[in-house]
């Protein structure tokens, strides 16, 4: 489970986070839609600790994750995360970008990295790049691959940062794929989007932010068919 | 007007005294090579370090050395340093000078490297669960050492051809120091220092070829 209380985060004078609560049970799937600096990102980026935050407490299966005690680089391994920049490391393989974590975090054997690699980017339909480098490829296939390197780690959550936001339209469906088929296996994840159609299909529940405050969250039905708030209304109305 | 008689079968039979020297001068680019390089990822981590002392010692390293002759750094470390009673030989002066240039082009060039690599490769790199350390050894420094990889050969080239202005401080077992003996004793500079520099761009581009080989079957991507 992860619950978020009272989180608050300034870069500078900017306030972005402004006091968000939520709480991600196991299992469910909870998009964030909303403007661009309304403080989506920042909160995943605060989730796995990559950001500090100024108040407030994230906890993670009830480890909490700015606390001095806590160990990030173990945490992390139970939190995967994909970026709108899919961050592939060019010097190596699509093999080799899997199975480095696999192999230097978690200090698994040779064969056994590779397996697990193989049926990740198997998974994500990779199958045939292994031994391709990450520049030979498209954005979405570096995109899937990226999420096949998070997934290796076997993490217990996963959270999507906009990963559709920097590719081509034409290959937005098959990362979004991806996305459908990992939520339709039970993964928790939290998803930062603007695929609103993508957003009311996998949700258990979604969430408007608005300039660093949850405005609104509901499942989907309610969210998009019958908004409560103004802003929520107003956003919607924009983008459809 | 020209009526000078080419005596090549002087300078040709001397041949295998000047290749003595070409090792001599091998050895001393590549010696200044491995000490610049060791002191270039000292400079490099001191700029790192936020520790203005060392930063500021980095930084007037790396000035000094790209902006002063190298000959001047090299008189420095022969006739400079003897003014405070520090007798340095010639090879040693010559290959503290190059060391000294190497140090100072490599530090750059090692800092052009690093801000190259973007700061996301790192963040991929700890949201995996990595140590800043990991992260550093396993995604930053091999696409830093391809970076900085053809412009270090370059700085090879340079130490090689550096090397023959230790005839200045008096050495005369290297390529350029050999080339100089052989002439004062034969009056035949024209013959003696083209052989020379047959040999000098022959190993340069030697070394720059093999950099090319090595670095297509290490850097595949």
């Amino acid at each position: 489970m992860i619950e978020i209380e009272n989180v608050r985060k300034s870069f500078g004078s900017l306030e972005v986070l402004k006091g968000i609560n939520l709480t991600v049970a196991k299992g469910e799937v909870v998009t964030i839609i909303g403007g661009s600096g309304s403080g989506k990102s920042t909160l995943l980026t605060c989730i796995n600790g990559l950001e500090p935050i100024d108040s407030g407490r994230i906890k993670i299966d009830g480890t909490e994750v700015h606390a001095r005690s806590t160990d990030l680089n173990k945490l992390r391994q139970k939190v995967g995360i994909v970026f709108q920049q899919w961050n592939a490391f060019p010097h190596l393989t699509v093999l080799e970008n899997v199975m480095l974590a696999p192999r230097k975090v978690l200090g698994l054997s040779q064969e056994k990295a590779e397996e697990i690699a193989v049926k990740q980017l198997t998974h994500v339909g990779l199958a045939e790049k292994l031994a391709v480098y990450p520049n030979r490829m498209s954005g979405g296939q570096q995109q899937r691959m990226a999420i096949a390197r998070a997934l290796a780690m076997s993490p217990t959550y996963m959270l999507f940062d906009e990963v559709t936001s920097a590719l081509d339209p034409m290959l937005v469906g098959e990362v979004l794929d991806t996305l459908r088929m990992l939520a339709s296996e039970g993964m928790t994840m939290i998803c930062v989007t603007h695929e609103m159609k993508f957003a009311r299909e996998v949700s258990d529940r979604v969430a408007f932010f608005h300039q660093g405050v949850m405005a609104e969250i509901a499942p989907p039905e309610q969210l998009f068919d019958a908004p409560q708030n103004a802003e929520t209304k107003k956003f919607l109305a924009a983008t459809h | 007007m020209f009526n000078y008689t080419f005596h090549w079968n002087q300078a040709l039979k001397a041949l295998p005294q000047m290749l003595d020297g070409a090792l001599v001068t091998l050895q001393i680019a590549l010696l200044s090579m491995i000490i610049g390089m060791a002191i270039a990822i000292a400079l490099t981590l001191f700029r790192l370090s936020g520790n203005r002392l060392l930063g500021g010692f980095a930084t007037a390293w790396v000035e000094v050395a790209r902006n002063t002759p190298a000959l001047f750094q090299i008189y420095m470390a022969h006739f400079g340093l003897g003014n405070f009673g520090i007798h340095l030989s010639p090879f040693v002066a010559l290959l503290v000078g190059i060391a000294f240039n190497n140090a100072g082009y490599l530090a750059e060039n090692f800092r052009g490297a690093l801000k190259a690599i973007p700061e996301t490769q790192t963040r991929a790199g700890r949201s995996l669960g990595m140590t800043s350390l990991q992260a550093f050894r396993l995604i930053v420094m091999p696409q830093m050492l391809r970076v900085a990889f053809l412009p270090a050969t370059n700085q090879m080239v340079w130490a090689i051809l550096m090397t023959s202005l230790g005839v200045t401080v008096g050495m005369n077992t290297d390529l350029a120091g050999v080339t100089q003996e052989l002439n004062a004793r034969s009056f035949r500079t024209f013959e003696f220092f083209a052989i020379a520099a047959v040999i000098y761009y022959v190993i340069a581009k030697a070394v720059t070829l093999a950099a090319r080989v090595f670095a297509a079957r290490m850097f595949r991507y």
